[in-house]
This record gives structure tokens, sequence and C-alpha cells, in this order.
């Protein structure tokens, strides 16, 4: 029955809603509902049937999801004629420092452990 | 009756209806899924980007505000925190690759959310952002469902958020394995994440492109820089910030 893993998803979300008003904490409740979630998954050992399908139907889509909220961009237009120069700039260096940082901490490390794992 | 005056009452009728505009959003996202597909899956033609030009082109020619779109288009957004419920179960199934690797997988993890938030933060400010500027940029890097609570969370504007997101997906993805290359990370582990870290889901479908090796690890990259960041950002501009 789908609709009861959908309603598990529903309740880690209020859960996590309701644990981020109580603690005043600045993270947002669905991600605690995540970490639930998670920590369930880890608990039980492994994810059900109907969960996953569940889920699976949900991610398959999830860049639809996001769509209303990007439209929403039509509200800073005037902001964005002011700004755009340094919005542009700041996320393209930040995507290519990113790339390279993240890429040779893996590689120097992966290869780090490799090596000795060999040695061994 | 006059026809002209009859398809304006239609309008008026579908104008103030939700599911006028729930209809075009799911329609405008089909027709830039269908472009996608059609192209062999380039990033360039991200569908939510081409959704989103579509709609506020329509938006935009037929003078409808943003309220009233969002009246229609509220009950796809609402699905957002359910969606980032459900991002617990591939992280789940993602967690046999950190094994052996874990050591190399969080210290590239954090120190991509590390410098991806700084230097966009950073970079913003020297060029004379205003003040919610930065905080609608900081989490760039992260899938976007997070990335909008963790802006709001710190009082920026989540839907420029959702923006710059898929913004930043489509070009990581597009240049993210010429970047690499050039500094010589081949290793399919590594480009996977690299782009998972910096390009959320959307770096995790060109990886996939790549390989399986690849697309993994990106994915696995994906859900824990979302979480580490909506742990560390908010907490992150409380300090620098204040308030």
């Amino acid at each position: 029955m789908p609709l009861k893993f959908f309603a598990l998803l529903l309740l880690c979300q209020l859960l996590g809603e309701i644990f981020t008003v109580w603690t005043r904490l600045p993270v947002p409740g669905p991600v605690v509902g995540m970490v639930l979630l998670f920590v369930g998954l880890v608990l039980r050992g492994g994810v059900d049937d109907g969960l996953g399908r569940v889920v699976d139907g949900l991610l398959s889509h999830l860049s639809l999801l996001f769509v209303p909220a990007g439209v929403g961009v039509m509200l800073h237009v005037a902001m964005l004629r002011e700004e755009w120069l340094a919005i542009s700039v700041a996320l393209v260096l930040s995507t290519l420092v990113t790339l390279v940082a993240t890429g040779l901490v893996m590689t120097a490390l992966t290869g780090r452990i490799e090596r000795r794992d060999r040695e061994r | 009756m006059d026809r002209d005056l009859a398809l304006g009452d239609i309008w008026v009728y579908l104008s103030a209806s939700p599911l006028l505009h729930l209809t075009l959003t799911v329609g405008a996202y089909l027709l830039g899924d269908w472009l996608f597909q059609r192209s062999g899956r380039r990033a360039v033609l991200n569908p939510v980007l081409l959704a989103v030009i579509v709609l506020v082109v329509f938006l935009v020619a037929t003078g409808t505000d943003y309220q009233t779109y969002f009246a229609g288009a509220q009950f796809v957004h609402f699905m957002l925190g359910p969606a980032t419920v459900a991002l617990a179960v591939p992280l789940y199934r993602n967690l046999p690759l950190i094994r052996r690797l874990w050591l190399p997988i969080l210290a590239a993890i954090l120190t991509g959310a590390l410098v991806s938030a700084t230097s966009t933060v950073w970079v913003a400010h020297l060029l004379g952002a205003s003040r919610q500027t930065p905080m609608s940029l900081a989490p760039k890097s992260v899938t976007a469902p997070v990335a909008m609570g963790i802006t709001e969370k710190v009082g920026g504007l989540p839907s420029l958020s959702a923006a710059l997101v898929v913004l930043t997906g489509v070009l990581g993805a597009v240049i993210g394995t010429w970047v690499l290359a050039l500094v010589r990370v081949r290793d399919d582990r590594a480009r996977g994440i690299a782009l998972g870290v910096t390009s959320h889901g959307i770096g995790t479908a060109r990886a996939f492109q790549i390989s399986d090796t690849a697309g993994a690890f990106a994915a696995l990259a994906m859900g824990l820089m979302a979480l580490i960041s909506a742990f560390a950002l908010p907490f992150a501009f409380r300090w620098v910030f204040g308030g």
C-alpha cells in the first residue's frame, strides 16, 4: 500500500518541522525529516519495496517541483538588473573553484589510501 | 454573441482558477523535458530552465502576477517537503560506497561545501551585491529543495536561490569534466564527487553519462552536501552576520 509510505514521508516532515520550531534551530524542517527517515532506514537495515517505489516515483520528477519557485525570479527583475554582474561572476568563479578543490582533495586522498593498501 | 467577448469570458474564468496555472506548470515542464530528451540529454537544455523561461514569458505577456500564478502552482511546490525527506532513501542506498573511502569522501565534500559557500559570498560581497544576494547565493551548489529551505532560514530570497541553483547545476554539468581534466582529475570516483558537490542533481545526471561509478559517487556527494550545508550554513551566517 503506497499511501502508507507517503504518509510516512509527511510524518517525518511534520516531526522535522515541529522539532525545528521547538528547538529554534535554523535548519530546514524537511532536512530534519530526512535525517529521521535515514536513521529509521539504518535501524531497519533496508528499504521496503513499497517505500522504494513511492520515493522513486516522487524523485523521478524532482526537478518539476522547483519550477514554481524558479518562476519567482520574475519578482526580482529590478534587483537582478542592478546586480547581475556580481551574481554571474560569483556564480562562475565559485563553480570553478568548487569543482577543482573537491576533485583535487578526493584524488589526492584516494590515491594515498590506495597506495597504502597496496603496500600492506 | 460576440466571439471575442466569449473568449474573454473564458479567460476571466480560467485565470481566476488555480487549475490553469497548475496545468501550465506541468505542461511547460513536460515541454522542457521533451526538448531535453530530444537533444540527447544536453545539460544546456535543462527542463527546469526551459519551463521557467516559457512560464515567465507567458505570465508577463498575459499580465498575470506571481501571486495569481502561485495560487495554482503551489500544489506542485508543496511536494518539495516530502521529496526532501525522500532523499534519505538514495542517500541510504549509496552509503555502501563510503566504506573504504569514507575519509577522502568526507574531506572532499566538506572542502566543497566550505569553498562553494565562502567563495560565492565573498565574490558577491566584493562586487557590491546587496545584503540578501549573498544569502541567496550561498547554497547555490545544494540541491534545490534543500537550498530553498536554507535560504529561507537565513533570510535570503528562496525563489532567487532556486534559479541560481539550477544555473549552477547547468554550468557545472557543462564545463565540469573539461575543468577536471585540466587539473588532471580523471578518476571516475573523484569526477563523480566533484560533479555531485558542485552541481547537485544536474551534475549527478551528467556523472551517470560518464559511468555508473561516477553517477553513484555523485548521488552520494549530492546527498551529503545537502545534509552538511543545511546544518552548517545557517549557523555560519548567524556567526558571520550576527542576528
